[in-house]
C-alpha cells in the first residue's frame, strides 16, 4: 500500500478548496457493485467489488433529512448500477418529494415496465427526474471493448425503452476515444439517439480519470499531475465541483464522486461533519481542474 | 476483469476489504452534537447586505427580460398603471433577441422603472465579448452570440454607461414584507432558478442566508411562484421580451400587493403587438428562429439549459 498522500509527503502544499455551498449531493446508492466491469471505471466497479455496499432507503432518508437542513439543491444517484439496488425506485420516490434527482445508469436494467414506472415517478413530482445512460462508443466495435461484449445492443435497447416511455435520457460518454468529445463524435452520438426515437438528443462528455480500472487500462497519473497552491485561478476554486458537492456512501461522506476509493478523501460520518475545506492532494483533482470537469449534467 | 472477492480497491491497489474499511472508519470528522449545531449555524449564517430598503409600497409590478421588446415594455407600463402599481421594477436583461435596443431606454426612464442589472447589462457595460447567459450547448451559444453581438453594436456608449450604473440588487418593502430583487439568484447574476430544480429546502435556506421575506428573479425566462412552508415567497417574475414557451404569444409579469393576510402574488399574462415586433425583427435581419418564437409561443433556442421537467413541457 502506498504511503497516504498528505501535505507533508508532497513537495509543495496542495491548495485547499472551501465548500462554498452544498448544492449537489451524490449517493453511491449501489456501492461499487455493478453488473458490468468496464475497463475504464475509475472506481473499478464490478459484480464482485464490495468496497462500498448498497445503501438502504433508511440510510438515504437520514442523509436526505440532513440535506434539507443544509438547503441542498439537487440529488444524484450512482454506483455501480443504481437499479441493482432493490429499493432504488422507492429511494427515487422519496427523493423527488424534496428535490430534483438524476440517476446515472448503464441502461441494462431499463425494461419497458421499469421505464413506465420511472415516467410515472417523474410525472408525480414537481421536481425534475433525469436519467443518464452510459455508452462509450457509437457502435459495438468501439463500445464493447470498454463496457463488455454485447453491451452496445443492450444499452441501446434500454435507451429505446426510455424514449418509448416518454423520458429523454442524457447519454454519458467518456473520452476513451479521442473522437468522442469532438464535434464529429458528438454528431455520431446524436444521430444514434435520434435513430432510437430520442428526438431531443442530449449528451454529457466526461474525460477519463486515470485511476481504478482505467489506470490499469491506459496508465496511471504521472507525478507532475498535481495541483499546487500557485495553480489557484484568480477567482478561486469555485469551478471545481468539490466547492459545492459531497458524496455519501454506506461508509460515510466523501468529498466527491471520483475519490471514493481513497480513504483519505472521506470527510466525515454525516453531512454536517463535512462543511469544511478539502485539500486537493489527489492527481484526479488535477483532471477536474485541467479539464473543467463536473460530474453533474 | 479484476476479481474483488474479499478485496477492496484502494487507489490503484487491491487490499483486503477490512483494511480499506478500517482506514475509512478512521478518516474524516465525527463532530459532537454541539459541534454539529455550531457547524450548521456557521454554514447557514446570514450574509451582511447593506442594500437600502425602498418603499413601503402597497402594490408593485415586477418584470424582467425585456430583450429589446419595446412593444412589450409599452404594454407592460400601461397594464401596470391600469392595475394601480405604485412602483414598477425591472429585474434586468434589457437587451438580446429583439430589435433596436435603444428604444427601450426612454420608456424605462419616462416610466420611472426601477431597474437592476441583469447579465446583459453587466456584460454590455463592462465590454464583455459575450452575454454570460450561462448556456452550455454550442447551438444555444451560437444564437446567444447573435443576440448579444447585435445588441452590443446597436447600443450607444451612453446607454451602456447607464446600464453600468444600475444596482445589482434592490430591497423593497411591500406592506410588512421585505423582498430581495435580483436577476438570477442572490448568489450569482446568471444562476438559473427553474421551478423544477429549485426545491423548497434550498429556497428556504437561500432566503435565510439573504435575510428576506421574499425573492424575485427572472433569469430563466419562465414565470413561477412558490409559497414556502415558512410563509415566504419566491417569484420568478417572468419576462416581457418573449413568450413563456407555452404555445401562446403572451408574455408575463408579476403583481405583488400588501394585504391584511400577507403578500398577494399574481402572475399576469400580457398581450402586446407581437406581430409588429416580429415584423421589426425581420426588418433588422434577426434570425428566423427568434421570429418563430415570437409568433408561435414556443422557444426554438436556449432549450438545452431547460431541466427535464420544463423540457418535457416544451415543443422543441
Amino acid at each position: 500500500m502506498s504511503a497516504p498522500l498528505t501535505e507533508k509527503t508532497l513537495p509543495l502544499a496542495a491548495p485547499r478548496v472551501e465548500l462554498r455551498t452544498l448544492d449537489t449531493l451524490w449517493f453511491q446508492v449501489a456501492g461499487t457493485v455493478c453488473n458490468l466491469a468496464c475497463t475504464h471505471c475509475f472506481v473499478s466497479c464490478s459484480p464482485t467489488n464490495h468496497t462500498h455496499e448498497m445503501m438502504t432507503l433508511a440510510e438515504v432518508r437520514r442523509h436526505l433529512a440532513d440535506a434539507a437542513t443544509l438547503g441542498v439543491r439537487e440529488y444524484y444517484f450512482t454506483g455501480g448500477e443504481p437499479f441493482l439496488n432493490p429499493e432504488m425506485e422507492s429511494i427515487l420516490e422519496e427523493t423527488l418529494k424534496v428535490g430534483p434527482a438524476t440517476v446515472l445508469t448503464n441502461g441494462l436494467l431499463l425494461d419497458p415496465a421499469r421505464c413506465a414506472r420511472l415516467k410515472a415517478l417523474a410525472g408525480g413530482s414537481e421536481y425534475s427526474l433525469d436519467l443518464r445512460v452510459s455508452l462509450d462508443g457509437w457502435d459495438a466495435a468501439t463500445n464493447d471493448p470498454i463496457r463488455g461484449t454485447g453491451t452496445f445492443d443492450r444499452i441501446l435497447e434500454g435507451v429505446r425503452h426510455l424514449a418509448q416511455a416518454g423520458l429523454n435520457p442524457v447519454l454519458t460518454v467518456t473520452e476513451v476515444w479521442r473522437e468522442s468529445g469532438s464535434d464529429s463524435g458528438k454528431e455520431k452520438f446524436f444521430a444514434l439517439l435520434r435513430s432510437l426515437g430520442v428526438d431531443r438528443p442530449r449528451l454529457k462528455v466526461l474525460p477519463v480519470f486515470q485511476i481504478g480500472a482505467e489506470a490499469e487500462r491506459a496508465g496511471a497519473y504521472e507525478s507532475w499531475q498535481r495541483l499546487r497552491a500557485g495553480d489557484a485561478p484568480e477567482d478561486g476554486w469555485d469551478h471545481l465541483q468539490c466547492s459545492s458537492c459531497r458524496m455519501v456512501t454506506d461508509q460515510g461522506v466523501w468529498v466527491c464522486p471520483i475519490l471514493i476509493n481513497e480513504p483519505s478523501a472521506k470527510m466525515g460520518e454525516a453531512l454536517v461533519d463535512t462543511l469544511g475545506p478539502f485539500s486537493l492532494n489527489h492527481p484526479a483533482c488535477w483532471t477536474c481542474h485541467a479539464f473543467g470537469v463536473s460530474c453533474k449534467t | 476483469m479484476t476479481l474483488h472477492r474479499g478485496l477492496a480497491t484502494w487507489g490503484e491497489k487491491l487490499v483486503p476489504l477490512a483494511d480499506f474499511r478500517r482506514a475509512s472508519a478512521k478518516t474524516g470528522q465525527r463532530l459532537s452534537a454541539a459541534e454539529r449545531a455550531a457547524a450548521v449555524r456557521d454554514y447557514a449564517a446570514p450574509l451582511p447586505d447593506a442594500t437600502p430598503v425602498e418603499g413601503p409600497w402597497s402594490r408593485i409590478a415586477v418584470f424582467g427580460g425585456v430583450y429589446n421588446n419595446h412593444y412589450g415594455l409599452s404594454a407592460l407600463l400601461e397594464d401596470a398603471a391600469r392595475r394601480g402599481a405604485e412602483a414598477v421594477y425591472c429585474l434586468g436583461d434589457l437587451g438580446g433577441f429583439g430589435p433596436n435596443p435603444e428604444k427601450v431606454w426612454p420608456l424605462l426612464v419616462q416610466g420611472s422603472v426601477r431597474t437592476i442589472q441583469g447579465n446583459y447589462e453587466e456584460s454590455l457595460a463592462s465590454g464583455r465579448e459575450d452575454c454570460n447567459c450561462g448556456y452550455t450547448d454550442p447551438r444555444d451559444n451560437h444564437f446567444a452570440g447573435i443576440s448579444y453581438g447585435y445588441t452590443a453594436r446597436q447600443c450607444s456608449p451612453e446607454f451602456k454607461a447607464w446600464m453600468g450604473r444600475l444596482p445589482k440588487r434592490r430591497r423593497v418593502r411591500v406592506g410588512d414584507r421585505e423582498l430581495l430583487l435580483i436577476h438570477g439568484s442572490p448568489r450569482r447574476i446568471n444562476e438559473f432558478l427553474f421551478a423544477s430544480t429549485s426545491p423548497v429546502p434550498f429556497l428556504e435556506a437561500l432566503l435565510d442566508q439573504h435575510s428576506c421575506d421574499g425573492l424575485l428573479c427572472t433569469h430563466t425566462g419562465l414565470h413561477w411562484h412558490r409559497r414556502l412552508p415558512s410563509g415566504r415567497d419566491v417569484v420568478s417574475a417572468g419576462v416581457i421580451g418573449r413568450p413563456a414557451n407555452d404555445g401562446t404569444t403572451q408574455v408575463w409579469y408579476a403583481l405583488l400587493e400588501a394585504r391584511d393576510e400577507g403578500l398577494a402574488v399574481e402572475l399576469v399574462p400580457l398581450v402586446y403587438d407581437h406581430r409588429a415586433l416580429a415584423a421589426e425583427m425581420l426588418q433588422e435581419g434577426l434570425p428566423e428562429e427568434f421570429v418563430e418564437t415570437i409568433l408561435s409561443g414556443w422557444w426554438t433556442t436556449c432549450l438545452e439549459i431547460l431541466p427535464a421537467r420544463e423540457r418535457a413541457a416544451s415543443r422543441f
